[in-house]
């Protein structure tokens, strides 16, 4: 059976540990940390990565080598600060990939 | 166009006709299901766009929710509060095969079937907002969920849409053009050497008569 992990900050991330969630927060957004604790979590049976976008700005390079796996799936969440965007970008940018051009959401 | 060197025998002519009918029902091929893959893909992005939009409103709503409760109780018992969960979700992944893209598909299970067992505190200590921030986000778990499945879905579907589009446009643009030039080339050499077969048979065969008949003897004598 995989699980579900959830990294971030602490403050962002609190709240889905009482879901049963497992919660890996990060200090600091500190690269070193982030990126050591998230490959261990995808090579080790999670099957779904929630992870804040200010985080997976800081790691983004780890996240892009399991875009095309199976597993894990990596989804971006809006952290305490707010949302970055970075979320909806990702959507358009498959879209982009697909189609060549974002001919669905250009206007939004 | 002809960059590339054939050598003009029967058997390579054959072996390009050959090519050239595998390249093109390839390419009829490759193009149905790159129709078919964009079909399905179009109708997964809007729904993943829309549920993105979703969690993320109510991502941030718990977010809300939980400043408050923080604002109302001291870090060490929020953080004893949620120290030892009494909930655990397990994920059981199995995959679907959408035109050769094997796609996530996830189900997940909760430890115990009692809803509440999401509030891991006693209600004495902590404050009432906790609890309505907890449930907001036990309310958009199903939704994170189906949107991890179809975001992942998404990526992968994308990527095999980039692949088989580079494959029908090697194919039609580059593959067919370049064997169909091929076979030209050999029918062209092949026609050229039978005629100049031909024209040297009739060249000897004048030869031969000549010596036979002797015309050419006879035509100087003016007979």
């Amino acid at each position: 059976m995989a699980k579900i992990a959830v990294m971030g900050d602490y403050d962002s991330i609190y709240g889905f540990s009482a879901l049963g969630l497992s919660i890996f927060p990060i200090r600091d957004n500190d690269e070193e940390e982030a990126s050591r604790i998230f490959r261990n979590l995808a090579e080790n049976d999670f099957g779904i990565i929630y992870i804040t976008e200010e985080l997976a700005a800081v790691i983004s390079r780890e996240i892009a080598k399991y875009r095309d796996c199976p597993e894990p799936a990596v989804i971006l969440i809006p952290g305490i600060h707010g949302n970055t965007g970075e979320g909806i970008a990702g959507v358009k940018k498959t879209v982009e990939q697909a189609v060549g051009s974002d001919i669905l959401f250009s206007n939004e | 166009m002809a960059a590339t060197q054939v050598n003009p025998t029967r058997m390579e002519l054959t072996r390009l006709k050959k090519k050239l009918t595998t390249a093109i029902r390839g390419h009829r091929l490759l193009k149905d299901k790159r129709d078919e893959l964009m079909r399905q893909y179009l109708d997964l992005v809007r729904e993943n766009m829309a549920l993105r939009k979703k969690v993320e409103k109510g991502i941030e709503d718990a977010n809300r929710n939980f400043v408050l409760a923080r604002a109302g109780m001291s870090e060490e018992t929020l953080k004893t509060a949620l120290l030892a969960p009494k909930q655990e979700i397990s994920l059981k992944v199995s995959t679907r095969n959408v035109m050769s893209v094997d796609v996530p598909v996830y189900h997940y299970t909760t430890r115990t079937a009692d809803k509440n067992d999401i509030f891991s505190y006693g209600f004495a200590f902590t404050s009432a907002d906790l609890d309505g921030a907890v449930q907001s986000l036990s309310d958009i778990l199903p939704d994170m969920i189906r949107l991890a499945e179809t975001e992942k879905s998404c990526q992968m579907m994308a990527a095999e849409i980039e692949k088989t589009r580079r494959r029908v446009n090697a194919l039609e643009h580059v593959i067919i053009p370049e064997t169909q030039e091929g076979i030209r080339y050999i029918t062209m050499k092949l026609d050229e050497n039978e005629r100049s077969t031909q024209v040297r048979l009739m060249k000897v065969k004048d030869m031969v008569l000549n010596d036979a008949h002797h015309y050419d003897e006879k035509m100087a004598s003016g007979e």
